[in-house]
């Protein structure tokens, strides 16, 4: 099944969501107005458009340390988004998080992770709940290339497998682990490694967004129906570094070429959608550019909510560390 | 009221809650079959939806908890024996205690982690340790002690009718001990000391498995004439200082008795409060009967060495009444 030609301007709008954000973010990181480190999602956009534009509202997402996409692709606010990153209180977690922690649980997302492979056993526990609840809601954990080397993952293909749970394994192989190619330290295929456990897998163009999409829908119905975890991972490349403000302490050091990151811009998975439709004429490049400043005005203005909001409440660190009871 | 075992009260407390509200699940290694008894008959009343014997993989299992808890369930989960906390302790320390304050206070973690704790038994360094100080020290876990079978089934119940996770650590090899549980449904809130035993002279504060042999110095202790007041705190996080320095307002003088290592202690902790808030009420120093900064040896002689034991608590309180300069404790290296 493919997605309808209104289905895909809007995986293309969401894509162009997540790209003007990042780059937003990138250029305030630069100038120093954020108080954190961001890891960007930058080139890897379709992945998580893909995925969750197949996605309710009530179905559950875990995702890593490069949350933005996951986050703005599952329907989060940008403007809470934003604030949360300049530590505001009208942020999503009121500024108590930050970028590596945005969550909404009103739309399914447990949260970004600072921890590599946090999020595995979140979404198999929120798949456990679903199959015990019998609520039809699935649960999608995305993970690095990184994190399929920690042993929490196959722990929870194997008991995800085990015990049928409706859970989507979404491995993002943007070909690093931090700062270290993900080749100079992973025996074998990562997808083979759910193979092992009976687990049905897709490994698919990650630039391509119709190739996600259409993966994800398989999986995610695969998942929904009952007959247990599916497996995607999507071939896709980290535009950017680890996070923003690496060269300061890389001094000089480098763990890839230029030139292999200008051929993976060549594939840029935006630039690959609007391509298509503008050859099948689904809409004249005049149109997508009108898209484009419409979404630039939504970036434009949660910035301004950011930067005009006021700061976090530190007294709310002592509220929210438990429910109803003082630390 | 009825006598009960600890065991049983635990049991108990487990199977009214899961009565009690369908939302409650229990998972962990070898449940099932209840190797410790305290899992005892769930599985024939409430099927393997809601109990089910997992792999072994403590970080999935802890990690899964979260991810349950923040989704609709109540959870327990068993990790048998405490010093798999350890082995499964990235997302407790990383995602448990942390997820409420991450996302701004938008997840509640309804969650119980059930564990045995502590020495005595020869079962050597790897099934022995009294892991409630790393525990106390993450800030987003209620930590319970509970002493008797009373108590266990009362913090059992609040634990899992709560809105945060706790630990609800089990004294191992204490499962056969017998008190009065009431009956009917009752609990026991958090952060409200029990005071085992009133006394003038001298506090003992004792955590957890220490309230028994605590109990029996303070006895040795009465026939040489000197009353003991004997707090059992109950929970560590919260932990009721008033009590604590209410009784020691009153007796001038306090030893707390922890089974955990010395450094860093529920014990050292203890007396930094007593050092800074009841400083005007002390007559002596504040001392600890712990165990050394050592793993536990296997051999019950070398074993023993390294336990709190009663008469080691109770010379201590002598030696603080009768106002020897220098306490010689247990060498602590």
């Amino acid at each position: 099944m493919n997605p309808s030609n209104e289905q895909r301007v809007s995986l293309f709008e969401r894509m162009t969501l997540i790209r003007l954000m990042e780059e937003r973010l990138r250029a305030d990181a630069a100038a120093g107005k954020l108080p954190g480190a961001v890891h960007l999602y930058i080139g890897q956009e379709a992945v998580a458009v893909g995925v969750c534009a197949n996605l309710r509202d009530t179905d559950w997402i875990t995702s890593t340390h490069r949350g933005h996409g996951h986050f703005l692709a599952k329907g989060g606010d940008p403007k809470a988004m934003m604030a949360e990153i300049w530590g505001k209180r009208t942020g999503i977690c009121k500024g108590m998080g930050g970028s590596m922690h945005v969550a909404d649980l009103g739309k399914g997302i447990l949260g970004a992770n600072g921890i590599v492979g946090g999020g595995f056993a979140i979404a198999t526990g929120a798949a456990l709940s679903n199959s015990l609840l019998r609520n039809n809601r699935v649960a999608v954990a995305f993970f690095g290339d990184g994190a399929a080397n920690q042993g929490v993952f196959m722990e929870c293909l194997n008991v995800s497998s085990l015990w049928k749970l409706p859970l989507v394994f979404v491995c993002e192989y943007n070909h690093f682990c931090e700062f270290t190619p993900t080749a100079t330290v992973t025996s074998g295929d990562i997808a083979d490694r759910a193979r092992a456990f009976k687990i049905p897998c897709e490994v698919v163009d990650g630039n391509d967004v119709i190739a996600v999409w259409r993966a994800a829908r398989s999986a995610i119905e695969f998942a929904r129906s009952g007959n247990g975890p599916a497996f995607i991972e999507a071939r896709t490349y980290r535009i950017q570094g680890h996070l923003e403000s690496e060269d300061l302490f890389l001094a000089g050091g480098k763990y890839r070429e230029k030139q292999e990151v200008e051929e993976w811009r060549k594939l840029d998975p935006i630039a690959r959608l609007a391509e298509l439709l503008i050859s099948e004429n689904v809409r004249a490049a005049s149109q997508l550019d009108a898209i484009t400043t419409k979404v630039a005005g939504i970036v434009e203005d949660a910035v301004k909510f950011a930067d005009t909001s006021e700061p976090a409440d530190p007294e709310l660190t002592f509220d929210v560390m438990f429910a109803g009871q003082r630390p | 009221m009825a006598r009960k075992r600890y065991i049983q009260a635990i049991n108990e407390a487990l199977l009214e809650e899961m009565e009690r509200d369908p939302k409650v699940i229990l998972f962990g290694e070898d449940v099932e079959l209840a190797i410790f008894g305290d899992t005892r008959g769930l599985l024939e009343r409430f099927g393997r939806d809601r109990i089910r014997n997992t792999p072994i993989c403590e970080a999935t299992l802890a990690g899964m908890a979260v991810g349950a808890a923040a989704t609709g369930c109540r959870v327990v989960l068993h990790m048998m024996f405490s010093n798999f906390i350890y082995t499964g302790f990235d997302p407790i320390a990383n995602q448990m205690a942390k997820l409420r304050l991450m996302t701004g206070g938008q997840i509640e973690l309804p969650l119980t982690v059930i564990a045995g704790y502590g020495g005595g038994r020869a079962t050597a360094a790897q099934h022995s340790d009294t892991p409630h100080p790393v525990l106390m020290n993450l800030g987003g876990v209620n930590v319970l002690v509970p002493a008797t079978p009373a108590d266990a089934k009362g913090l059992l119940k609040t634990a899992i009718r709560g809105r945060n996770p706790s630990f609800f650590l089990e004294a191992s090899g204490r499962g056969g001990d017998s008190g009065d549980v009431p009956d009917g449904d009752y609990t026991v809130p958090f952060g409200k000391a029990n005071i085992a035993r009133a006394g003038t002279d001298v506090t003992v504060v004792a955590i957890g498995s220490m309230v028994k042999p605590a109990l029996s110095a303070a006895e040795r202790l009465h026939s040489s004439g000197i009353e003991a007041e004997v707090i059992d705190p109950r929970t560590l996080v919260p932990l009721d200082e008033e009590t604590i320095i209410r009784s020691v307002e009153k007796t001038g003088r306090a030893i707390i008795v922890d089974e955990a290592r010395d450094r860093c202690s529920a014990a050292s902790h203890i007396a930094a409060v007593l050092a800074d808030k009841g400083f005007s009420s002390l007559k002596a120093p504040v001392k600890r009967v712990t165990v050394p900064d050592v793993s536990m040896p296997y051999a019950p002689n070398a074993e023993s060495r390294v336990l709190p034991n009663e008469e080691e608590m109770a010379q201590i309180a002598r030696e603080l009444v009768h106002g020897h300069s220098a306490v010689a404790g247990k060498q602590l290296v």
